[in-house]
């Protein structure tokens, strides 16, 4: 495209169809431990559709 | 729901529901901006004054492309499985904070865990209590293989004995009952020695180090019972820790508070004494404790976020990279929707264990009685207050509905909603303020370095 650069990135929509393992890590169990993010976990479920 | 945001000379946009994160150019993100409620002729009409009109038509064909394909405008149909994943799993524990020492060896001024004590009596966590703890984790992690614990106090190197004890039971039981523990560490430093250190190196997934930054910030508030600073006692220590850690996972946790909004000077303090991986967090206290950032507070912390991404940059630019811990964000391999909208976790697959074994929703809670959930002895005594824990998702947070980051902090902090208005399913408005500040910037750093080719 010439006006638009889409960059590589997980489909969410997508992930609803393998997802919800709870393998990942527990936000918390970090480094921030007074705040929550879920952005920096990977996802660590063995059928991914990725 | 759409973000779009300028950020140091790019223009990026993010759809919120598909996850997709798109670098544009001008023409591009004034058509996004009018596209949902435009027609292409009112939207050519609008433009033309700016741009040739050939190059509108392009971009608006674009751009319905992309919302053809899910990429743009996708809407949120997650709604009806945002309790799933904790419906499915109701029960399972997967991850505990062993508070296997309720005292201190530092006085910091900011302490949520009040000096260790988490309003109650010093206490040290029983090999025996620390047993049932994992025993109790074990029995209630269903199929989950990944099984977390860290040593939190107060300052868990005061009962390192235990510690160490429990970690050699945990590797003791865990290939039978097919799991593999994951532990981390969060220390003040003050006790660390060559031990330790091998111990931490050996054991620990993660090592979580507390350091403020700068001396006379760290040394203003981080101080022993006599009033002394500790950042020269400590910073020795971590450096030998750090350097034996050999490359495994460990952050320098700093707090910044009313006194230094400007934490960039801090990160750049660490950065200076050899560390790389690095979070700072803004003070969680009361809103009339002096060290509470202010409004205007809020505003030079989030310009030190924008100018923390351009020096991030630069250093990997230079070859010279570090890490910080909000600003890790992986676009392709992180969390599934389903963790994107069920929450952190907290009363459910995460509890907090007391010295003396009871169990609250999370390390933040601990204390706090109307949240005390149970304990190891007896199980789980208020499973009202624990449904509370499970009913909670991005989605029963009214405040939630209309932010774009929604899918990014799953709703929040539980304890920080509650302190901040009386309830787990509010939000807490100065750190949604923050979180979205260093999502832009996280999604900006990306955004460099995918769209100048040089991925890491």
């Amino acid at each position: 495209m010439a006006h638009i650069q889409t960059l590589p990135t997980r489909d969410l929509c997508e992930s609803a169809k393998n997802g919800g393992c709870g393998e990942c890590q527990t936000s918390c169990q970090s480094a921030c431990k007074t705040s929550c993010g879920i952005a920096n976990q990977k996802c660590e479920n063995q059928k991914t559709e990725k | 729901m759409l973000h779009q945001y300028r950020l140091n000379g790019r223009n990026i946009v993010l759809d919120a529901c598909s996850g997709a994160v798109h670098v544009v150019d001008d023409l591009a993100y004034d058509v996004i901006g009018l596209f949902e409620n435009h027609t292409a002729e009112q939207i050519v009409e609008a433009l033309k004054g700016r741009y040739p009109e050939n190059e509108i038509r392009e971009c608006a064909e674009e751009v319905g492309q992309l919302k053809a394909a899910g990429r743009l405008f996708a809407p949120d149909t997650f709604a009806p499985i945002a309790g799933e994943l904790k419906s499915r799993t109701a029960g399972v524990v997967k991850a505990l904070c062993l508070h296997v020492a309720h005292t201190c060896n530092l006085n910091c001024s900011y302490c949520f865990a009040s000096q260790g004590r988490y309003h109650g009596e010093r206490a040290l966590m029983s090999f025996e209590t620390g047993k049932k703890a994992l025993d109790f984790l074990v029995a209630h992690s269903g199929t989950r293989r990944h099984l977390e614990v860290d040593f939190f106090g107060g300052e868990p190197l005061m009962n390192f004995d235990v510690v160490k004890q429990l970690v050699a039971y945990a590797r003791s039981i865990e290939k039978e009952a097919g799991k593999q523990f994951r532990f981390t560490l969060t220390t003040n430093g003050m006790n660390i020695d060559d031990d330790v250190i091998d111990f931490c190196n050996r054991e620990c997934h993660n090592v979580v180090l507390s350091l403020d930054g700068r001396k006379e910030i760290h040394d203003f508030a981080r101080v022993d019972y006599q009033g002394r600073g500790s950042f020269d006692r400590v910073v020795p220590k971590f450096q030998r820790l750090v350097e034996k850690r050999g490359g495994k996972n460990y952050y320098m946790r700093g707090t910044f508070t009313h006194r230094n909004p400007d934490f960039l000077k801090d990160i750049m303090t660490m950065l200076d004494l050899g560390f790389t991986e690095l979070s700072m967090e803004p003070v969680v206290c009361a809103p009339d404790d002096p060290a509470a950032l202010t409004a205007e507070d809020l505003e030079i912390v989030k310009q030190q976020y924008e100018e923390l991404a351009v020096l991030m940059d630069e250093r990997r630019k230079e070859g010279r990279p570090f890490t910080f811990y909000h600003y890790m964000i992986d676009l392709t391999g992180g969390p599934c929707i389903y963790k994107r909208v069920s929450g952190c976790g907290s009363g459910t697959e995460y509890l907090a264990v007391t010295p003396t074994g009871e169990l609250y929703p999370c390390h933040q809670f601990v204390g706090e009685e109307r949240f005390r959930l149970g304990s190891l002895d007896e199980g789980i005594t208020k499973p009202d207050t624990q449904t509370e824990f499970a009913n909670t998702n991005v989605y029963t947070r009214e405040e939630c509905r209309d932010c774009w980051a929604r899918l990014w902090c799953a709703g929040g902090c539980a304890a920080n909603a509650w302190h901040a208005t009386g309830s787990i399913n509010g939000v807490y408005k100065a750190g949604c303020e923050l979180f979205r500040k260093r999502m832009e910037c996280a999604i900006w750093l990306e955004a460099v370095r995918l769209s100048d080719g040089q991925e890491a």
